[in-house]
């Protein structure tokens, strides 16, 4: 077998593995919390007959393995199960958060990842000179504020003085794709800030790594343009790490941005998690877990092999 | 005589220094270097490391390497100084006039990128050649470099090729863009001998059939001699001499420059067998795990007490896996080790410290086997902490004595490696293996990355304390002259077998097998034509690896 297809199939195989801890870990988590969900249904003056009624209703008696593998394989079908608080079906309400908050992570994504990597190569190329401390102070500064802040300062700045895009990030499905944007076009903004620094750091130290290889001199002896050697000679070899911390931070836009969300009321899937665990309507958070889970080993998964296919040593073998 | 196509006068060149617990400060490190160079000639710069050749060859692109500067002279090239242009200059004149072989072609191609791509590089950005005409250009070296496959070959990533077959498409890399200079920086100082021959050679048709001039760099005059027109030697950033090669290599006249001529200048009786041997390796078979051939196929040799058994062969040839296996780093699959009349357990873990203390090794590279932020006192006393647990006064008593046997003085105990020379920091393993009193040591390359007159005296050394600690040497070295300098009996392996095997008069007596042969012709003899003679005599060609 081809090395590449070997270890690639190792890592989807890892990453399925991975995914079915999580979802024990999960499951256990909410297991050794005090009460369940017939306790939280009923609530603290519920009589034992009442109690024990619900949980033979709700199956609760079956031992937890079986509970476990119950809710896993449901979960596999599509049937998140029905949530405590409304009695709404939750792969439906996740889906459309869901949705939401992928959306928003695409677009800060998309402005977020090629500004980074650029501004890194910049910072390689000015090295140690003025844009480069510029560039590095700059980021610096995005990542040290908090990000709720740095919200809170564009909507006054942006929103209200300057009267551009608005402060509230609503979005329904009758929008057009440009009225979209518009609303999300301030917590893309700090979502950027606040993720940049992180990926234009690494890229920059990856590729300065690179630059003390004996390559770098044969192509500069060959009289090539710094910018030139960087981004052809030196970034080709970058690639893993930098494809690590951008993974890292793209996992980061999907299931880290619950403050971002509150501040501009985005229904995304932070704040239904957080609605929720307020709540203790356990089979949501059980859900929404198993998601956030799954999107995280996805994502280094990628990662991971993005790096192989990435190595010429293990694409074209001897 | 017309005008040179490289004039070099009083080349100045500084770099700034960190030493350890000193403020950095800039010091010079050529000091006013003049030559000439006419098109189509060659001229060797030799020396020692540090002796500032590649320095001077890196500036003659008015390229400083890490914290090097250009502090002075001129160094003019087709008529202007390069050192006074404009970086934008230099440029366009930095892979189309002036191109660059360096030592190890394996680091120095980009690992991402193909071979042809970057063969045709410099001659395609630079307006040289449209791309078709550079590749067919490509071909037409890879062929004339006798290269495999040459209408393939450039269609490889780099770790597809060897080594050897690298280092030459980096010689077509630098004449793609027909240049009229070549700087070769020790284009063959990282290959095998057997191999370092072929690539000589193809070096050498490939400059008379293009008629470009060439630097060429090395530390090892024997190599030089065989391609250069003129000869420079250098020392310490000064001319010693500079010369034709046949007045420097038949009459030279520096004291220095004879040394060099002349180096290898030990001589060792062999000495018979004597009682039971203190290391029997019997019938080794073994190989690395997650492979599924043999490195080493029933491998046996004796060592005596005392003596040095000397295992020579190329790079792939496996012994240093033998070492290895030795060591109990890598259990063999068939086979045992006696050692001290004991059978050594086959894997590290299983041995005593007995087994640990009286079987000790000295590596290649000294500055990576030695913590650099350890003393030569810490590192020198661990052994006697660890083996006789010797404390304080006493401790400190027994590491100036081996001080003193490596001859190096007391005030050497506080300094750390960073302060030493390549020779020193050597030393100091040597006195490190010799403080467990050990009945053998492993030396592996040990000679390899020191200049020739550094490594004569390492030798030297450990010849003397052979004598007086009666300690058993087991040689790793690719290096027939070291050989010849040092060893009792010879194990000659080539893919994984011993090929030869006996007292060091019987192995280097003829008649040779055909491995043998290759192998001891291939080393460079410092006369005019060698090269030519041997090549022509060749039975067979190298394993290349």
């Amino acid at each position: 077998m081809h090395p590449v297809v070997k270890l690639v199939s190792q890592r989807l195989a890892l990453g399925l593995l991975l995914l079915f801890a999580a979802s024990a870990l999960i499951f256990l988590g909410t297991l050794i919390l005090p009460g369940d969900v017939a306790q939280s249904i009923l609530g603290q003056s519920a009589t034992p007959e009442a109690l024990a009624n619900l949980r033979e209703e709700l199956g609760l008696n079956r031992p937890a393995l079986v509970r476990y593998f119950d809710w896993l394989f449901s979960a596999l079908q599509g049937d998140l199960g029905i949530a405590l608080t409304n009695g709404q079906d939750i792969a439906e309400s996740i889906g459309k958060r869901l949705g939401n908050t992928l959306f928003l992570a695409f677009w800060a994504a998309v402005i977020s990842v090629p500004l980074a990597i650029f501004l890194g190569l910049l910072a390689v190329r000015y090295r140690d000179r003025w844009p480069d401390k510029l560039i590095s102070a700059v980021t610096l500064a995005s990542i040290s504020i908090p990000e709720f802040l740095i919200g809170y300062l564009l909507i006054y700045f942006v929103a209200v003085q300057m009267g551009l895009f608005s402060s509230v990030a609503m979005i329904n499905d009758s929008m057009s794709l440009f009225e979209k944007l518009n609303a999300i076009a301030l917590p893309v903004a700090v979502l950027t800030l606040v993720v940049l620094a992180h990926m234009m750091r690494m890229t920059r130290a990856a590729i300065l790594n690179v630059m003390q290889s004996a390559y770098i001199e044969t192509a500069e002896l060959k009289g090539l343009s710094t910018f030139h050697v960087i981004a052809r000679h030196a970034f080709p070899n970058a690639i893993a790490p930098i494809v690590n911390v951008v993974m890292l931070n793209l996992a980061y836009l999907v299931v880290g941005v619950v403050v971002i969300e509150v501040v501009f009321v985005y229904p995304g899937m932070g704040q239904y998690l957080v609605d929720h665990v307020s709540k203790r309507d356990v089979p949501v958070v059980q859900a929404c877990g198993l998601i956030f889970a799954a999107v995280y080993i996805l994502l280094n998964m990628i990662a991971d092999i993005v790096a192989i296919l990435s190595n010429p040593r293990l694409r074209h073998p001897k | 005589m017309s005008e040179p196509l490289v004039k070099v006068r009083n080349l100045k060149i500084g770099a700034t220094v960190y030493p350890p617990g000193e403020k950095p400060h800039d010091i010079e490190i050529v000091h006013g270097v003049d030559f000439d160079l006419q098109p189509g000639k060659v001229l060797g710069l030799i020396g020692e490391s540090g002796a500032g050749k590649s320095t001077i060859g890196l500036a003659s692109m008015a390229y400083g390497r890490g914290g090097v500067k250009i502090t002075g002279g001129e160094v003019w090239i087709n008529g202007r100084d390069v050192l006074k242009s404009k970086l934008r200059d230099v440029r366009r004149l930095r892979g189309a006039e002036v191109t660059y072989v360096s030592q190890s072609a394996a680091a120095s191609f980009n690992p991402a990128k193909k071979i042809m791509e970057q063969v045709i590089e410099a001659a395609v950005e630079q307006g040289k050649f449209s791309k078709k005409d550079a590749e067919a250009r490509a071909r037409t070296l890879f062929a004339k470099l006798g290269l495999p496959d040459p209408d393939n070959i450039g269609e490889r990533y780099p770790h597809q090729v060897s080594g050897g077959q690298l280092q030459r498409c980096m010689t077509a890399l630098a004449l793609c863009p027909e240049p009229d200079l070549v700087v070769f920086d020790e284009p063959t100082t990282a290959l095998d001998v057997t191999t370092q021959i072929e690539v000589l050679m193809a070096i050498k048709e490939a400059i008379r059939d293009t008629g470009v001039a060439a630097l060429y760099i090395t530390h090892d005059l024997a190599v030089v001699a065989q391609v250069s027109d003129d000869i420079m030697v250098l020392r310490h950033g000064n001319t010693v001499e500079y010369g034709s090669v046949d007045q420097i290599i038949n009459n030279p006249q520096e004291d220095y420059t004879k040394a060099l001529v002349s180096v290898r200048s030990i001589h060792h009786e062999e000495k018979a067998p004597t009682s039971e041997p203190v290391l029997s390796v019997r019938n080794i078979t073994a190989r690395y795990k997650g492979t599924n051939f043999d490195v080493l196929h029933n491998v046996n040799v004796d060592l005596h007490p005392g003596q040095t058994l000397a295992v020579v062969g190329e790079s792939g040839s496996g012994k240093s896996t033998l070492a290895r296996v030795i060591t109990g780093l890598l259990p063999p699959r068939d086979g045992e080790i006696e050692f001290a009349g004991r059978k050594l357990s086959a894997d590290l873990a299983g041995r005593s410290q007995e087994d640990l203390r009286e079987l000790q090794m000295i590596y290649q590279m000294a500055d990576v086997a030695m913590n650099p932020r350890q003393t030569v006192g810490t590192i020198i006393g661990r052994p006697l902490e660890f083996y006789f647990g010797m404390r304080g006064a006493e401790k400190r008593k027994r590491i100036l004595e081996l001080l003193d046997e490596i001859e190096l003085g007391e005030s050497f105990i506080d300094r750390y490696p960073a302060e030493l020379s390549g020779g020193q920091k050597q030393r100091v393993c040597i006195a490190r293996a010799l403080a467990a009193k050990p009945k053998m040591i492993i030396c592996d390359e040990v000679t390899s990355a020191l200049d020739p007159l550094v490594a004569d005296g390492i030798l030297k050394l450990l010849l003397e304390l052979q004598k007086i600690e009666n300690v058993a040497y087991l040689f790793i070295t690719h290096d027939l002259a070291t050989v010849r300098a040092i060893s009792d009996n010879i194990a000659v392996m080539y893919q994984g077998k011993v090929q030869r095997y006996g007292g060091k008069t019987e192995v280097l007596s003829p008649p040779f097998d055909d491995y043998t042969d290759l192998l001891l012709s291939s080393v460079p003899e410092m006369r005019l034509g060698w090269l030519e003679e041997v090549i022509a005599n060749r039975k067979m060609e190298s394993a290349g690896n």
